[in-house]
């Protein structure tokens, strides 16, 4: 997956940039003493710099990855199987979640974000680096990774080390500060020279599985990433394949976002895993799942703060997020929302209209529903982004919205966070962003609409996640039955 | 180490209250760090005059104590002439709540210092005959000459280190100005004996000077308190030694590391009482210094760290401090032993909510600080004949008092001004004040109240 290259001790001036020959000792441009620059461990995790090759972009049947717990189980009363014309779903809510995987491929994000700060020296300009892709295990999706503890935030998306306390780490001692280039990091995820908090994991994500591709960044503006998503792709009972997007937005000003974004995205997506195999119907599994979310996000609450935590501000009010989702299965695509994160339908054809399949559950969103404000008015307010409806234990009552579609057309599915649609905000907008090959590079492209939205500030974490809906020509073998 | 086994030490916990947030360009990161020491062998604060015996730092019985009393013997102290006595009966007091097999002496201060007990230039080991003994020779104790605490200090000084005991103990007693030295005399025996042993200090009487008093116990890392009647000697000596035979562990140092670029604008302890650590930073290793605390018992102390961190745009987060208590190894060769550690961090946002929010920690003890500040500035002025200033600096004393709750230095200043309303901060000076009253409030205007949690 990812390209490995070794690279000269130092090809640029740590200072200032400029390439450097071999044997060196002083940077011709700056004078910065490259003796000075410590030897980089052999045994560093390098980067990728380049994207996967979307060779999985092939039909979506081949390219499914089957789950491993795709049965019903027999102590459970046996789904019933909707018929796509039975729209809207039941609450069928209390089922406990139990959850498996769903592995999460962290890839550093080559370009972006701001210049680290550095006390002690310069700054390390681009590095050469490259990290094996590495899955995320799941005591980092429970949460316990970030309990209380954002010890290791990261200064600097571009630079690639790991400082979160994965269990193939190498020991803390060969980490090397990449933001001063010169301390070692401590146990605790900051430079022992400069005191700068380490890239956590979390901080940049990427997934690409099948057909289907997602992008978390922690943006410019924010200490850590607060969103979190879940991809992952499964079968219906006919066999026919169903791909899922959840992209969670942890809420800032309650305590612990970001457990609470894993927890809702981890959730939902095990239940729809669970749901969806059995037959029930597409938007009837995203009811449900939306509520199994939030059961997840209102557990958080009882659970204690990181001890060493004594932060008021944060722990006032219980986890909270925001959830949307997408369900491509068969013929059918199912959206399901809670909060202000979005899904956008942009035909593969340009020249067809592109849609907003979502409505805010947001201040603004409200005035304009009521007819109190146009749109303009209403998110030039500075409440236009207080959302009204949330997970969480401090919700008023849980609304879980969902719409089913039937595309007639080929076309991506956008499901992102308001980190990217404040860039983007209307469905032309929004269309314009999406380079014309998302289709057929979706992870690129999720990289590109990442990428739009840093080059517009980046002041919020910024998710996407990007499900290209084939419509088969008639008579391709499909198993799906039409209704 | 052999000794330091869990049944001795205590256990040290850090925990760092702070708002971490900082808005754009933001650099001052302050931090309340609570330091608590627990279990071990102490007693939780019970006395200790029936514990077993403890033959000094004899392996597993608890650390090594020595004691050395110097008392007062100036000619003043025959005037009125119960408080010789009451110094008498006093240090007879202590004696009697020395434990067995802790190490002790008398001194007796004039211009010169004088070691009555044992006498022979070295301390001796408690048990009923050398306690008996001692207090024999109290009763031969006269006034008569001057006053020089710089030498009863050094006396101290040796007499505490002819024996290995790591727990190391003076209490002073002085009723009168230190005439027969020079300040800077004084201020040189502080200096030497500073990290050597904790003193306490007590000024009977009115005719001390509370700053010298209060010198002598900030430099030794103990308190400073008045008793203005002598009849109250007792009770408090025994408090004294009580609270000394209850440490367990000493020599503990707060020891700051800061990253690159970060300066240190102030190290604090601001409760039980205030006392600004800032200057007594002893370089250790890279980055990092350590800041005397003395010897510790079953306590909780708080201190505020205030660094200058490096400017870092939004969205980043660094490790602004990371104290720690740091226990020296006792041969002073091998690497000190961590005690306990916390982490002082910054982040920096753009959410102004978070950004200007106070940790309340922290405005709490700022505001002790700035309580103890204006009570000295308040009555440095009133001295000087400066009514108008000392009447605004009380007056703000008075509202910060009462604002934080801190009810024992609300009601010695009301002995000093007379509140017209402790909200605003609107009093009168007294138009006559006792001098005890004046010096009691100066003497205590460093204790401070813990934040109401």
């Amino acid at each position: 997956m990812s390209q490995s290259h070794q690279q000269p001790a130092l090809s640029k001036c740590p200072g200032c940039e400029e390439p450097l020959d071999a044997g060196d000792l002083f940077c011709g441009a700056c004078g910065y003493d490259l003796s000075a620059v410590p030897a980089r461990p052999g045994d560093r995790p390098t980067m990728a710099i380049t994207v996967p090759p979307a060779g999985a972009a092939a039909p979506a049947a081949e390219a499914v990855r089957w789950p491993a717990a795709a049965e019903t189980d027999s102590s459970d009363v046996p789904a019933p199987v909707h018929r796509p014309a039975d729209l809207p779903g039941t609450d069928s809510g209390g089922r406990p979640l139990t959850g498996p995987e769903h592995g999460q491929q962290p890839v550093p994000e080559p370009t972006g974000g701001p210049g680290p700060v550095s006390a002690a020296g310069p700054v390390g300009g681009a590095e050469s680096s490259a990290v094996p892709v590495r899955h995320d295990d799941r005591a980092a999706q429970d949460g316990a990774e970030h309990a209380g503890d954002f010890a290791l935030a990261a200064p600097d998306p571009r630079t690639a080390e790991h400082a979160a306390a994965a269990p193939a780490a190498p020991a803390a001692g060969a980490k090397v500060c990449v933001a001063c280039r010169s301390g070692r990091v401590d146990p605790d995820g900051y430079c022992e020279n400069c005191g700068h908090a380490q890239p956590r994991e979390r901080d940049h994500m990427e997934q690409e599985l099948g057909s289907v591709a997602a992008v978390s960044d922690r943006g410019l503006r924010h200490h850590r990433n607060e969103d979190s998503f879940a991809v992952s792709s499964t079968a219906l009972p006919d066999g026919s394949p169903a791909v899922v997007a959840i992209v969670c937005d942890g809420v800032s000003s309650a305590s612990r976002p970001d457990e609470a974004s894993a927890a809702a995205a981890s959730a939902a997506n095990e239940s729809l895993l669970e749901s969806l195999p059995r037959g029930t119907h597409p938007q009837q599994a995203m009811h449900e799942a939306i509520v199994a979310a939030s059961e997840a996000v209102n557990a958080l609450a009882q659970e204690p703060a990181g001890a060493m935590e004594h932060d008021a501000h944060r722990h006032q009010n219980a986890p909270a997020c925001t959830l949307v989702g997408a369900i491509m299965a068969g013929e059918l695509l199912i959206v399901g929302w809670v909060g202000d994160s979005r899904v956008y339908w942009v035909p593969e054809d340009r020249t067809q209209p592109t849609a907003r399949l979502t409505e805010d559950d947001s201040w603004a969103a409200q005035m304009v529903a009521a007819g109190l404000m146009n749109e303009a008015e209403a998110y030039a307010d500075e409440r236009a982004h207080a959302i009204t409806g949330w997970l969480g234990a401090d919700a008023y009552e849980l609304e879980p919205h969902t719409a089913a579609f039937k595309p007639d057309r080929p076309g991506l599915v956008v499901v992102c966070t308001d980190g990217l649609w404040n860039y983007a905000e209307s469905a032309e907008e929004m269309a314009a962003a999406v380079p014309a090959d998302a289709q057929q590079h979706p992870l690129r492209a999720a990289q590109v609409l990442v990428g739009h939205a840093l080059d517009g500030g980046g002041h919020d974490n910024v998710t996407v996640a990007l499900v290209p809906f084939a419509v088969r020509p008639q008579g391709a073998g499909s198993a799906c039955e039409t209704v | 180490m052999a000794n330091f086994s869990k049944s001795t030490v205590p256990q040290f916990s850090v925990e760092v209250y702070q708002n971490a947030f900082l808005p754009e360009g933001g650099r001052e990161v302050n931090a309340i760090v609570t330091v608590t020491s627990t279990g071990g062998g102490t007693t939780g604060g019970t006395p200790l005059a029936d514990a077993g015996p403890s033959p000094g730092s004899g392996a597993g019985q608890g650390p090594g104590a020595a004691v050395v009393l110097m008392v007062d013997c100036s000619g003043s102290m025959d005037y009125p002439p119960t408080k010789m006595r009451n110094a008498r009966d006093a240090t007879a007091a202590a004696i009697d709540t020395l434990r067995e097999g802790t190490r002790f002496a008398v001194v007796a201060g004039t211009h010169v210092a004088k070691d009555v007990y044992p006498g022979d230039g070295r301390l001796a080991v408690a048990d009923a005959q050398t306690k008996a003994r001692a207090k024999d020779a109290l009763r031969k104790l006269s006034a008569g000459g001057g006053t020089a605490i710089g030498t009863w200090l050094r006396l101290a000084d040796r007499l505490l280190n002819s024996a290995d005991a790591s727990i190391r103990h003076g209490i002073l007693l002085t009723d009168g100005r230190n005439e027969h030295e020079s300040p800077e005399d004084l201020r040189a025996a502080v200096e030497s004996c500073a990290g050597r042993f904790t003193c306490d200090a007590r000024g009977v009487g009115t005719d001390w000077e509370v700053k010298e008093v209060t010198g002598i116990a900030a430099g030794l890392l103990g308190t400073a308190d008045i008793v203005a009647d002598p009849s109250g000697l007792a009770a408090d000596f025994t408090r004294m030694m009580e609270n000394a035979m209850g440490k367990e562990v000493a020599d503990v140092a707060l020891r700051l590391w800061t990253p690159v670029g970060v300066e240190i604008r102030f190290v604090k302890q601001v409760a039980p009482t205030v006392a600004d650590l800032t200057a007594r930073r002893t370089e250790a290793g890279p980055r990092a210094g350590d800041y005397p605390t003395g010897s510790w018992g079953d306590e909780s102390r708080d201190y505020h760290v205030c660094v200058l961190v490096p400017e870092a745009g939004i969205g980043q987060e660094m490790l602004a401090a990371r104290v720690s208590l740091i226990l020296p190894d006792p041969s002073g060769a091998g690497t000190p032993q961590t005690l306990s550690q916390g982490l002082v961090r910054a982040v920096w946002t753009d959410d102004m909510v978070a950004s200007t929010s106070i940790n309340p920690q922290v405005a709490h003890y700022t505001g002790q600080a700035e309580l103890a500040q204006v009570i000295q500035q308040g009555l440095d002025a009133r001295k000087s004949g400066d009514f108008d200033g000392a009447t605004a600096k009380l007056g703000r004393a008075v509202q910060l008092a009462s604002a934080s709750g801190n009810q024992d230095t609300a009601k010695l200043l009301s002995k000093v001004v007379d509140v017209v309303d402790a909200a605003t901060g609107t009093v009168r000076l007294k138009a006559k004040v006792a001098e005890a009253d004046e010096m009691t409030l100066e003497t205590r205007s460093t204790k401070t109240v813990r934040v109401k949690k």
